[in-house]
């Protein structure tokens, strides 16, 4: 009798997450209320997008039909402020972030220079780059050289930051032994940390000029130069078989740099 | 008499490798100062000597903040949280069909499907949120709803790409044993793989979360509602002391958002 009663019990799924069921209605609820709230404050005019339909379809049309020749003047203008931006922005943030890096290794800087190199990184990290091409579009004027101290400032909080605890993944052993040998500090840099993170530097560095070859496509758009600007333009005049073209190129060119940098990184490595 | 043996001494590099690697940094830095050349052709280097007289200007009027203007940034906050949660829900609704379809175990066909998805991901992963936001803006009009479909479209990259990496790198055993039971292919994936990538999915989206709060914050720059609408017309008035009142709400923002993220990413993986 008992036999049969077990066998009848279905089998049911146990919860993957949040086992207590308590958490489980809370959560439920409180973001059931959110809902309600958020999608009730968001006031739409559904006859101006209704409108805005057809301005996509349009666009649309002309992502698929993009003309590259009317406008060409102003897109090389503009694609060859970013690249440029882009590369001489990655090279200063390479430059300045090594130093900082390094301090910024707990086995290798004394306790000061880590904080100070620690506080550089958190100010550089805590602001988007819009928000600084903001400040220094205003400081430095209109033009790619406000992009380019941009691009290099938001480099550094990036790149000190992994490199610094790529430095902290060292094999100490090997640190020891450059040590052991009786050499100074900079030899010990140099011998015993650079070959060691040397590969991953390089990596980096490639990943973040991935990176700032993506915000030098926006951060035209408040007056620090590059494709970005063009393309506000573009949209700005409706002309958007010009903007589909500008969007085309910048994927292609983000594909580029993918791939190439990922395969750089594989032969380094 | 002993013969003197030639002692070679060591060198931390072979010369061939050495003549390799000053050729690469021969080309490096004349590629570096080619491209800083075609950047600054333009500058206007007197607004740049003037940037420090500029800088002192605009932090002289920056401070102290106008505490008052506070009062009317709740309902911006507010907004601004509204478009980062609901415009990751979209991106999240949009990703994970777009995840199976794009991970090797999982897609219905290698090469039709499978290159279409990765095609939709890098679209959506070349092009900032505040380009997409530039061009919904343009289509469907200014307003909330631009933004959360802007933040919308660029999550589905990042949240697909992780996760479809998540997805590949499941358990295939689990799923051969849940097949084994004659299982279809909607419960292979129920009970097999959403139990192994549920984890991984909620601290992917999560992650997302915490940079779409980042980027909200600036997107009514270009008329997608948020903060960033503030912080235009304060910019455009050169209230700088109202600029100071934004940038610090942003940075408690982030700050607690990065808070969570960090809190929610420990508790599940």
């Amino acid at each position: 009798m008992s036999r049969e009663v077990t066998s009848l019990r279905a089998w049911k799924r146990p919860p993957i997450l949040l086992k207590d069921p308590r958490w489980r209605w809370t959560i439920l609820l409180g973001s059931a209320i959110y809902l309600v709230l958020a999608i009730s404050s968001v006031d739409v005019d559904w006859s101006r997008v209704y409108e805005g339909l057809e301005r996509g379809w349009r666009f649309i049309q002309g992502f698929l039909t993009p003309d590259f020749s009317s406008r060409w003047r102003d897109i090389q203008i503009g694609l060859i402020e970013s690249l440029t931006m882009t590369l001489t922005s990655t090279v200063a943030g390479v430059l300045i972030s090594v130093p900082i890096g390094i301090g910024a290794a707990r086995n290798l800087a004394p306790t000061p220079v880590y904080m100070i190199c620690r506080g550089i990184i958190t100010v550089s990290r805590s602001f988007q780059e819009i928000i600084i091409a903001i400040l220094l579009v205003a400081m430095f004027g209109f033009g790619p050289f406000a992009g380019f101290l941009t691009l290099t400032f938001a480099s550094i909080g990036f790149l000190s930051k992994l490199l610094a605890e790529e430095i902290e993944d060292c094999d100490s052993a090997q640190i020891e032994a450059i040590r052991a040998t009786g050499a100074g500090w900079w030899q010990v840099v140099n011998y015993a940390v650079q070959p060691q993170v040397m590969p991953r530097l390089i990596g980096l560095s490639l990943y973040r000029l991935d990176i700032n070859f993506r915000e030098s496509s926006v951060i035209g758009i408040v007056g620090a130069g590059g494709v970005g600007a063009t393309l506000n333009t573009a949209i700005d005049r409706y002309e958007y078989d010009s903007a589909g073209a500008i969007l085309i190129i910048i994927i292609a060119i983000v594909l580029v740099v993918e791939y190439s940098s990922s395969y750089i990184r594989r032969w380094v490595q | 008499m002993m013969p003197v043996t030639p002692t070679q001494t060591w060198q931390f590099r072979s010369p061939k490798q050495h003549l390799l690697r000053w050729v690469g940094w021969f080309w490096l830095i004349a590629l570096t100062v080619f491209c800083w050349n075609l950047m600054t052709e333009n500058t206007i280097w007197a607004f740049v000597a003037d940037a420090p007289r500029q800088a002192s200007d605009i932090g002289g009027r920056m401070l102290p903040p106008r505490w008052g203007y506070l009062n009317q940034l709740w309902k911006p906050l507010w907004d601004t949280l509204n478009i980062a949660t609901l415009g990751t829900l979209i991106g999240v609704i949009i990703a994970i069909p777009v995840a199976f379809l794009a991970a090797g175990n999982t897609t219905p066909s290698r090469h039709f499907v499978r290159p279409l998805a990765l095609l939709i991901i890098v679209t959506s992963r070349s092009i900032n949120s505040l380009i997409w936001a530039l061009l919904l803006v343009a289509i469907i009009g200014p307003g909330l709803l631009a933004g959360i479909i802007a933040i919308g479209l660029r999550s589905v990259g990042f949240i697909a790409k992780l996760l479809y990496e998540a997805i590949e790198e499941i358990d295939e055993s689990q799923v051969e044993a849940i097949r084994a039971t004659g299982a279809s292919n909607v419960q292979v994936i129920d009970y097999a793989i959403i139990p192994q990538i549920l984890p991984a999915f909620c601290g992917i989206s999560v992650f997302r979360w915490d940079i779409n709060i980042r980027e909200s914050t600036i997107l009514g720059l270009v008329g997608a509602g948020g903060l960033g609408l503030q912080l235009q017309s304060s910019l455009s008035t050169l209230a700088w002391n109202q600029v100071t009142v934004i940038f610090l709400v942003i940075l408690a923002t982030v700050i607690v958002s990065e808070w969570v993220s960090a809190r929610v990413r420990q508790a599940v993986l």
